[in-house]
């Protein structure tokens, strides 16, 4: 009997210790460095939370996207936190697919988030996602060469004088391309790059009517001028280059300049993974004289899905990983280079990261010069930058991107591939029904 | 009469057969080799084939950062229990098939494999809402289940095959004798079909340890197989070629490592034909 008695008690402490946690939060993400740190830091969360735990779901962003719609479709309920961008938020909150965020917490200081990564991920004033790090893009620049060539690069530079430096720099027989931009079909990836980009030449995906406009002048400026800068002053085989591609010509000291997202400023300036660390300037996404530069605005940002049982933890671990002192503890352990840029106004007041990381200044003036309210110079029906937020631009987007991917590699002409742009497009949204 | 062989040629039949042996596994081995390089020297153009700086520390990261036992013993329970289930359905589907067959049987055998021509992500959100109402998500019976069904019509048509080479007449010699349908079953056409079995069970575990859509989609964390940790270190944003490498190179290491242990009874599956 004795023996039985203590065979119970022991079982019940046993299952007494689990009891602890009670609630399991399902978190998924993608493979970007700031993600992989905060996955690292999820102990201090649950240290100070003892009845949270924390499972983490990495994944690829395409498959992440496809994999999270599915789920938050069918309210399957399988993930209480999600890592989306600033196209999906507008886009899932119109149907109801997330929670919006109120419970932040006293001490969050939602007034200190920058204005346009808040506007980016809320829906009728109402905040739907947290920012976890935001970015624009911006020129990317070696200081070495320029001085070499006898240029300067002005802060807010023309792309008059970005195409003149390009070729001047370009010394193809030595290995160095004037210029590395993507071109890697995709709506994330060449499409980002020439939406912003067209976005300073004045052009635009839909009018008022959601009538597309790749038939305008403006977007065959775009085109034209994309395609014969890479001919002449860009790398080989520019036509499969995405970020990482770039990011790597550019590291191994190819690329004079390289036009891309802000977070790469502290790759290309980090000793152990860049040989041109120590020679690298930033300036502001080139104009046309418009009134708006070639650069995007982008925030992978933290949400909870509607489906999702545990909210009040899910905003809990939200309200952490998105506060200030969550960015004070990446700087104690990793030091302030390393803290998730682009969200908060604090952090660019912050003496010590203005000091640790030389692209401070142009991070934020390129944040603050997107508008996903008023992207381009002439009016447009939808909210967005680099995209439009509705639900069928990735299908349209990489389409088009292929179109255009094409015309880089020589395969298809500029106008060739413009009108399959419109073609297809206005299919598109003719069959989503947004034009007759 | 066999041909006789000459010097020449066998040295020319091997190189050849070395030279397409090497083509074929050059991805294999470029991918370990990416594996022990750094991020930069992944990247690098033109790529260095052997002399860079080797590194370990790509396993070092992957170990860090992800529970690679709990994704392997979920990829061998996920494609082994698919396979065994498999196996035990289609062995009588097949025997049923091959030695008494009906006029539809054809018929039944392309329905079976017109199943495969449909794209799975047709059927995703109804099966994923089937799995949410019976709580299937993220667990290992839902997904030895998707990948049974999803290969059965491929293990059915290849255990037919098998089974039809076996001549009738050595069945009905057994029936002769008195032997029952179990004992014809154990004690002649198994025997006779082991190479045909053995290739089959292979295949089919490679078919599922290397399926991808179900097994993303349908797992989370708990059930998560060796896919789902291969994709866990694919980046949008930053350099990843090395560390995907080496955690790829760990995916593949076990059923690569069986392979090799069972690679007589594949070829010999694969080219097995009557009773030779």
């Amino acid at each position: 009997m004795k023996h039985i008695l203590g065979a119970v008690c022991g079982a019940s402490v046993l299952l007494a210790v689990p009891a602890m946690a009670e609630t399991t939060l399902t978190i998924a993400t993608v493979n970007n460095g700031d993600m992989i740190r905060m996955q690292g830091l999820t102990g201090e969360f649950t240290k100070a939370n003892p009845d949270i735990s924390v499972k983490w779901v990495t994944l690829e962003e395409n498959v992440l996207r496809q994999r999270v719609t599915t789920d938050i479709a069918t309210k399957g309920g399988q993930f209480d936190v999600l890592t989306i961008g600033t196209y999906e938020v507008p886009i899932w909150a119109k149907k109801g697919w997330l929670v919006p965020l109120a419970n932040l917490g006293a001490d969050y200081d939602v007034a200190d988030l920058l204005p346009k990564i808040k506007d980016a991920v809320s829906l009728d004033g109402k905040l739907y996602a947290a920012p976890f790090y935001g970015e624009s893009s911006m020129v990317m620049y070696r200081t070495d060469l320029f001085d070499k060539a006898g240029l300067k690069m002005p802060e807010k530079p023309t792309w008059d004088f970005v195409i003149d430096a390009a070729k001047k720099l370009t010394d193809k027989a030595g290995g160095v391309y004037g210029i590395c931009l993507r071109g890697k079909a995709g709506w994330g990836e060449n499409m980002a790059f020439l939406t912003a980009m067209s976005n300073s030449y004045g052009a635009r995906w839909f009018d008022e009517k959601w009538q597309p406009q790749f038939n305008t002048p403006e977007w065959k400026t775009t085109l034209t001028t994309y395609v014969n800068l890479m001919k002449e002053a860009g790398p080989p085989g520019a036509s499969s280059n995405g970020f990482n591609e770039n990011l790597a010509l550019f590291n191994a000291g190819k690329c004079a300049m390289w036009i891309d997202a802000t977070v790469a400023a502290s790759f290309v300036t980090n000793p152990k993974d860049s040989k041109v660390a120590d020679k690298v300037g930033f300036a502001l996404a080139p104009n046309t004289g418009l009134g708006k530069n070639a650069n995007w605005l982008w925030a992978w940002s933290l949400a909870i899905p509607a489906g999702s049982k545990k909210s009040d933890a899910a905003e809990k671990f939200i309200a952490w990983a998105t506060s200030k002192d969550y960015t004070k503890l990446v700087a104690s352990k990793e030091g302030w280079a390393n803290v998730p840029p682009g969200t908060r106004t604090s952090l660019y007041q912050n003496p010590d990261y203005v000091k640790a990381a030389p692209f401070a200044k142009m991070t934020l003036a390129s944040i603050d010069a997107a508008d996903p309210n008023k992207p381009t110079v002439k009016p447009v029906p939808y909210v967005g930058v680099q995209y439009a937020a509705i639900p069928e631009f990735q299908g349209i987007g990489t389409q088009v991107g292929q179109q255009f991917s094409a015309a880089l590699a020589g395969s298809m002409t500029v106008d060739a591939a413009l009108a399959a742009a419109q073609s297809a497009t206005e299919r598109e949204m003719k069959r989503a029904g947004y034009i007759k | 009469m066999a041909r006789k062989s000459t010097t020449r040629r066998v040295v020319v039949s091997t190189i050849g057969a070395w030279f397409f042996g090497f083509l074929i596994f050059f991805p294999i081995l470029w991918m370990v080799l990416a594996s022990f390089k750094t991020e930069l020297e992944a990247f690098a153009i033109p790529p260095s084939f052997l002399f860079f700086h080797w590194t370990t520390e790509n396993y070092a990261t992957v170990q860090e950062r992800s529970d690679y036992v709990l994704h392997a013993m979920n990829s061998i329970i996920i494609a082994g229990g698919s396979t065994l289930i498999a196996l035990l359905i289609a062995i009588p589907a097949a025997w049923s098939m091959a030695f008494s067959p009906t006029k539809r049987t054809k018929d039944i055998l392309l329905w079976m494999l017109s199943t495969k021509m449909m794209p799975p992500v047709g059927v995703l959100v109804p099966i994923y809402l089937i799995y949410k109402s019976f709580g299937l998500l993220d667990s290992r019976i839902g997904l030895v289940f998707i990948l049974c069904l999803g290969n059965l019509p491929i293990v059915i048509w290849m255990l037919f095959t098998y089974f039809k080479e076996i001549p009738r007449d050595i069945l009905e010699a057994a029936r002769m004798d008195g032997a029952t349908i179990g004992r014809e079953l154990v004690y002649v056409l198994t025997p006779m079909a082991i190479p045909g079995l053995a290739s089959t069970l292979l295949l089919n575990l490679i078919l599922a340890w290397n399926e991808a859509f179900w097994t993303l989609n349908l797992s989370t964390s708990n059930a998560a197989p060796l896919t789902t940790f291969i994709a866990s270190y694919s980046s949008p944003e930053g350099l990843f070629w090395a560390k995907l490498s080496a955690a790829s190179t760990l995916a593949i290491a076990p059923i690569l490592v069986l392979g090799w242990f069972s690679q007589k009874q594949l070829v010999r599956g694969l080219t097995f034909g009557a009773v030779k």
